[in-house]
């Protein structure tokens, strides 16, 4: 995983609550066994028509937007289906952070993953964030993961919370499995006295 | 919590299975059983591959396909759709690789994986049970902790048998008296999602509770379970009681024998204690409930069936209305219309929220010496391919076929349209599955969630329609 530290880029407004997973990326494009290429289907029932051709007024299209590396959104993004593919979307778009009032669990656990930073700040900063993204190619906005702050263009500071667990493994770019792996003497153990209280668990 | 304290379902089932806590309250949660189907796990097992990872527990998991494949007789032939089939090679590949074992497309314990896991007995109460699908909550049904997980954690899984967690918060949902006639546990679950929204449950686990929750069979709780994610919960859970032991007693996986009684006994001791603290309460009486059906692109539009289409000019603020300007014009609705007016193109019967034996009579109650409307296209999916035997045994498929509903083969179909099973755009279907979400059922499709009953009556009527006014005209 590619570590987060900190994040100049373009944003782009979404002003919009339950943003679902399926509109992030359309199950009919579940349909790959890799984890990258699926940013050409990203938000694609909004972002094409049917013949392929863009739509113009989508955000994404338009030509102050596409190098976009954060979205603002506003509650309950990535709500819906457990896919991963829409962090994996995101990411081969390029978009690396979210900001939102709030996210769904699944989705909010599997950006994680994947370097993907979920801001969580409240719907007031959100509106005006939603203010600055609508600014274009000035729509610039810094995210600190190590200060945990997000620099609105104004240079107004915000700080947000994160679990300190995840950014830990965010900041360093950890695999969970092979710091997982460091516990297995406590899994074994765990397993013997399953197996003997349990043993219909093990059959 | 010391041991002292009233604990919760959900907090009981967390206590067994914590491995070990790390200094930032993050837990290390054992996993009992791990479900894998084709579309999430390709990537988990290709990672596997490349840190040379063996499967930890292949006894614990099983795989099998659902999500892509054909639901007419072309699946005895082959996936036509390249795509497709690489995707159900690939979990071929990898179940033969890793040892991991697997139901094929062809064998008749095929299907939905959130169906045959409670019927195969693999699913039982006290676990913890995961799969990469956010509807792995059906399985709470079971007095279990069963939630969805993104494929890196299915790889996690996989590798380690744990998942790294924080709790979640205990909330608990009752829904106290008896459910009226023509109602049923989808028409509880989504007035409950009515009334506490899609984010309602979000970092919380649900337990349903109270008198009308009770006093639903195994499928009912299974629909209600099912949907807690659209109400955006981690995960949503029924109590062990006399009617889950019933109905797991003699499944193929269930303990047997000596080993099912010393199970009871320890299922037994599950159930939240009095007085134990929940985060949130919310509660229902189940005589308000009528049937429901959504109007909108989220499950927590929904309404009455004797409702009208809301008027975006009475929403509270600028967002909302122009969140409900944008469902109306995609939904193809105006203000004030009666939901029972709007004309349906096509009616599914099936998914996982409602493809089981009973959702199956429900609905062939009303189809029963009737007959689909003209220009209505009416498709029933069963859920596994035990439920299609177990229909045909009773003759179900014979007043589906005789009322002009087609029969097909077991997976899941249209809820998605990750097969060939799709709206095309404009279409309006009736549907039995658990998201309205735009594009759901495929690009420019409008979907209407319900019941099973009321989604066979909006067959046969060509409309949306109050089940209430439709008798059965003959026993089935």
């Amino acid at each position: 995983m590619k570590a987060f530290t900190t994040l100049t880029g373009v944003a782009a407004p979404l002003p919009a609550a339950n943003i679902d997973t399926d509109k992030i990326i359309p199950a009919r494009f579940l349909k790959t066994i890799e984890r990258t290429g699926l940013g050409k289907h990203l938000f694609a029932n909004m972002r094409f028509n049917e013949d392929g051709s863009e739509k113009p007024d989508f955000v994404l299209n338009q030509p102050a937007y596409r190098k976009t590396e954060i979205l603002i959104a506003f509650e309950n993004f990535g709500c819906g289906s457990s896919r991963e593919h829409a962090p994996w979307a995101l990411l081969d778009f390029g978009i690396r952070c979210v900001i939102a009032p709030d996210f769904a669990d699944i989705f909010n656990n599997n950006s994680f993953k994947n370097g993907i930073l979920p801001v969580r700040l409240s719907r007031e900063i959100c509106e005006k964030l939603m203010e600055d993204a609508k600014m274009g190619g000035n729509a610039r906005l810094t995210v600190d993961l190590e200060r945990s702050v997000v620099v609105r263009p104004n240079g107004e500071e915000i700080p947000f919370e994160v679990d300190a667990f995840r950014r830990h493994c965010l900041l360093n770019g950890l695999d969970d499995i092979a710091q997982t792996m460091q516990h297995k003497p406590a899994i074994d153990s765990f397993e013997a006295q399953q197996r003997a209280a349990q043993p219909w668990l093990y059959a | 919590m010391s041991a002292g304290n009233p604990r919760t379902l959900f907090d009981k089932i967390w206590a067994h299975h914590v491995v070990e806590t790390l200094p930032d309250g993050t837990a290390l949660l054992y996993i009992d059983r791990h479900l894998v189907h084709e579309v999430t796990s390709p990537q988990a097992f290709e990672g596997l591959r490349v840190a040379h990872r063996p499967v930890r527990r292949p006894d614990a998991t099983i795989a099998v396909v659902d999500h892509n494949i054909a639901t007419d007789s072309s699946r005895r032939t082959g996936i036509l759709d390249p795509e497709s089939r690489l995707q159900v090679e690939t979990l071929e590949n990898n179940v033969v690789e890793f040892g991991v074992p697997y139901i094929p497309l062809l064998d008749a314990r095929q299907g939905i994986v959130h169906v045959i896991g409670p019927e195969l007995g693999l699913s039982l109460p006290g676990m913890t049970i995961v799969c990469g699908d956010s509807h792995t909550s059906t399985h709470g049904a079971m007095g279990a902790l069963a939630f969805g997980i993104g494929t890196s954690e299915v790889e996690h899984v996989l590798a380690t048998q744990t998942l790294l967690q924080k709790p979640a918060k205990n909330m608990r949902v009752s829904v106290e008296g008896k459910l009226p006639v023509g109602c049923t546990a989808k028409d509880i679950v989504l007035a409950i999602i009515g009334k506490i929204g899609t984010a309602g449950g979000t970092g919380h686990v649900i337990e349903f509770a109270g008198e009308a929750i009770r006093a639903l069979d195994m499928a009912g709780r299974m629909t209600v379970c099912n949907m807690s994610i659209e109400a955006g919960a981690r995960a949503g859970m029924v109590a062990p009681d006399q009617t889950t032991f019933d109905y797991v007693k003699g499944r193929t996986h269930a303990p047997q024998g000596e080993a099912f009684d010393r199970a009871v006994t320890w299922w037994s001791s599950l159930p939240s204690d009095p007085g134990a603290y929940f985060d949130k309460e919310v509660m229902l009486l189940a005589e308000d409930i009528v049937p429901m059906v959504t109007w909108g692109t989220s499950p927590e539009d929904v309404a009455p069936i004797t409702a009208t289409v809301p008027d975006p000019e009475s929403a509270p603020d600028e967002t909302r209305r122009a969140q409900l300007q944008r469902m109306m014009e995609y939904m193809g609705l105006t203000p004030g219309q009666k939901l029972t007016e709007l004309k349906v193109d096509v009616v599914f019967i099936g998914s996982c929220t409602n493809s089981r034996i009973e959702d199956m009579r429900a609905a062939a109650a009303i189809a029963k010496g009737r007959h689909v409307a003209e220009g209505v296209r009416a498709m029933v999916v069963p859920g596994s391919g035990l439920v299609k035997m177990q229909a045909e045994d009773e003759g179900l498929d014979r007043v589906f076929l005789d009322a002009g509903f087609e029969w097909r083969e077991a997976g899941c179909s249209m809820c998605l349209g990750m097969n060939p099973d799709r709206l095309t755009p404009g279409q309006r279907c009736a549907s039995t599955s658990n998201r309205n979400f735009e594009g759901r059922q495929g690009p420019g499709g409008r979907t209407h969630l319900l019941s099973p009953a009321m989604a066979a009556a909006a067959a046969v009527a060509g409309h949306l329609t109050d089940v209430r006014d439709w008798q059965p005209v003959g026993s089935v």
